[in-house]
């Protein structure tokens, strides 16, 4: 067991040696030690400096996307899943079934339409591009459609009624609160799909500005391979850095929040 | 609701309507009806893509669930020490952005400054060329796995964890030893979550792009523009502007990526009730 350890964190240990190292020094030294003359602060300031400070507006644009469709999402899937599991409606078993076939569907096969759309209505280059794609996430509703089944029982419903409370009042007071562990799952299952996505900015946005910093990356990478002279020399010790600044903070939030995840994804899993 | 149809349904009717058009230099769009798939049926790059795809997810996607059953069974028998910091350093690479991932991996698999070409040298191994066409497809494999056994552990340990204690007891009792309480017991209170991890895992692996379009940059003479059926769309999207055939060839994924979930979902459940 101490084994598959192993082979899970070396990648990441290498990367932690390796952003430590000049691009000199990761190809002399061996890759899974320290080289003589460490210098992790030295290759984080020119990580952060490099093209007037580029990475820290990849790193800004990627907390304002998937903050941002985080958000949303669960907002949406809350309130869709609460429809769903507690108001009867025309066409609500064939809604749902639309929502459940959906979630098969590959977001990639549908990017490539999504972008041409948005290139009709000029949308395209913007944040709205990145944002207004994800906020839909099929899966959070069907996860919170299952919570709220269990989370909001109906005879409250009933009284808040009897007391005279509307519905908009009951969803935002009531069954929010209750639903509120669920929501962080999803905010955090979003988050990280809008994180770690890479295909949709790929094909959206073309102005490095607005970047997140999963495509930043890549294209300091491919500069690091096709270069390697001149003022791309260095590259290569960015492209170590860069990533492990990118991943730390996901890597916290998933510590801090583990209790909330896996609670989350027992609902769905098990409950078919 | 109204957003979820505008994202969903939209980009897919436009699609469907795009790809019945063909642009050409003479004459500009016009309406072609369905040639454009019937060329994407008899393109061959297109044929090769979507059977590289299938050939990774029958590797790939068993090997990587039998790990992650695997891990979640050890994790679920309190045997372990460590259990805790065992499971979070399984989970930790899922945080790990695919680009990141690769990014990483590919420079271990490099000749020049990867670990394992450097322990190689200083031992006299031979190191198997790790971004060669050979070994390409594993390569990408490892990638991936790496970056969702955590992801698809989790799943299963949290189902194995709603198991009734009462009804290990009550096996216990009546002389079942723990590999009979695994099978007999575990194993099919673990068939729901399973089928969900391999449906995640259909979809994931038919649209594989991230992976081999950056491992692209460093092995370009073995990941061509067509190296998967995503990449393959894309190009032609990207730099072969033929949108419209490229809106034939995403539909034409999709299609096939729904019917294989089908099919999945259906003998699954066949066996179920069999």
């Amino acid at each position: 067991m101490l084994a598959v350890l192993a082979y899970f964190l070396l990648p990441l240990f290498w990367l932690a040696v390796a952003s430590t190292k000049s691009t000199q020094d990761l190809f002399t030294s061996f890759g899974l030690w320290f080289s003589r003359s460490p210098q992790l602060l030295e290759n984080i300031r020119e990580t952060v400096t490099h093209d007037d400070g580029v990475f820290l507006h990849w790193l800004l644009n990627t907390v304002l996307y998937s903050v941002g469709s985080a958000l949303g999402a669960a907002l949406l899937a809350a309130a869709a899943g609460y429809g769903f599991a507690k108001y009867r409606f025309r066409g609500n078993n064939a809604a749902f079934s639309l929502v459940l076939g959906a979630i098969m569907i590959p977001t990639t096969a549908l990017a490539i339409p999504t972008y041409l759309l948005f290139a009709k209505v000029d949308l395209v280059n913007t944040p709205w591009a990145i944002v207004l794609p994800s906020l839909v996430s099929p899966f959070g509703l069907y996860l919170m459609r299952i919570y709220a089944e269990d989370a909001v029982p109906d005879s409250l419903l009933e009284a808040a009624r009897i007391d005279g409370a509307g519905e908009m009042r009951i969803f935002c007071t009531i069954a929010l609160r209750l639903l509120a562990p669920g929501l962080v799952t999803v905010v955090l299952f979003t988050l990280v799909a809008t994180w770690n996505n890479y295909f949709l900015p790929l094909i959206m946005l073309n102005d490095p500005r607005l970047y997140p910093v999963t495509v930043g990356l890549s294209s300091w990478a491919s500069q690091a391979v096709g270069g390697g002279s001149g003022a791309n020399s260095n590259m290569l010790a960015l492209v170590t850095t860069g990533s492990l600044l990118s991943i730390i903070p996901l890597v916290i939030a998933f510590l801090l929040l583990q209790r909330y995840w896996q609670s989350g994804l027992a609902t769905g899993g098990v409950k078919q | 609701m109204v957003l979820f149809l505008l994202m969903f349904l939209t980009p897919l009717g436009y699609a469907a309507y795009l790809s019945l058009f063909q642009e050409r230099l003479i004459g500009g769009t016009t309406f072609v009806g369905l040639d454009n798939y019937v060329t994407a049926l008899k393109d061959p790059l297109l044929r090769d893509g979507v059977l590289r795809v299938a050939a990774f997810f029958v590797i790939q996607v068993p090997l990587m669930l039998l790990l992650a059953l695997l891990f979640a069974l050890a994790l679920d028998s309190g045997l372990l020490r460590l259990a805790r910091v065992i499971r979070l350093g399984i989970f930790v690479p899922y945080a790990v952005p695919s680009v990141v991932a690769t990014l990483m991996w590919g420079y271990l698999y490099g000749p020049d400054f990867g670990p394992f070409a450097q322990l190689g040298e200083k031992f006299d191994l031979p190191v198997p060329h790790f971004l060669s066409d050979g070994w390409m497809l594993g390569s990408l494999a490892n990638v991936v796995t790496w970056e969702f056994v955590g992801y698809n552990m989790i799943i299963l340990y949290a189902a194995l964890r709603t198991v009734p204690q009462e009804l290990y007891e009550a096996a216990a009792m009546d002389g079942a030893g723990p590999w009979r309480i695994a099978w007999s017991i575990k194993l099919p209170a673990l068939r729901p979550a399973l089928l969900l991890t391999l449906l995640f895992s259909v979809i994931g692996s038919f649209q594989l792009f991230n992976e081999p379009k950056l491992l692209q940059d460093i092995a370009p003479d073995v990941i061509d523009s067509s190296y998967t059926a995503n990449l393959y769309a894309y190009s032609l999207a990207f730099t072969g502007q033929q949108v419209n055939y490229a809106a034939a060839v995403s539909f034409l994924l999709g299609l096939v990526i729904v019917i294989f979930s089908y099919v999945v979902l259906f003998t699954a459940n066949r066996r179920r009730t069999s």
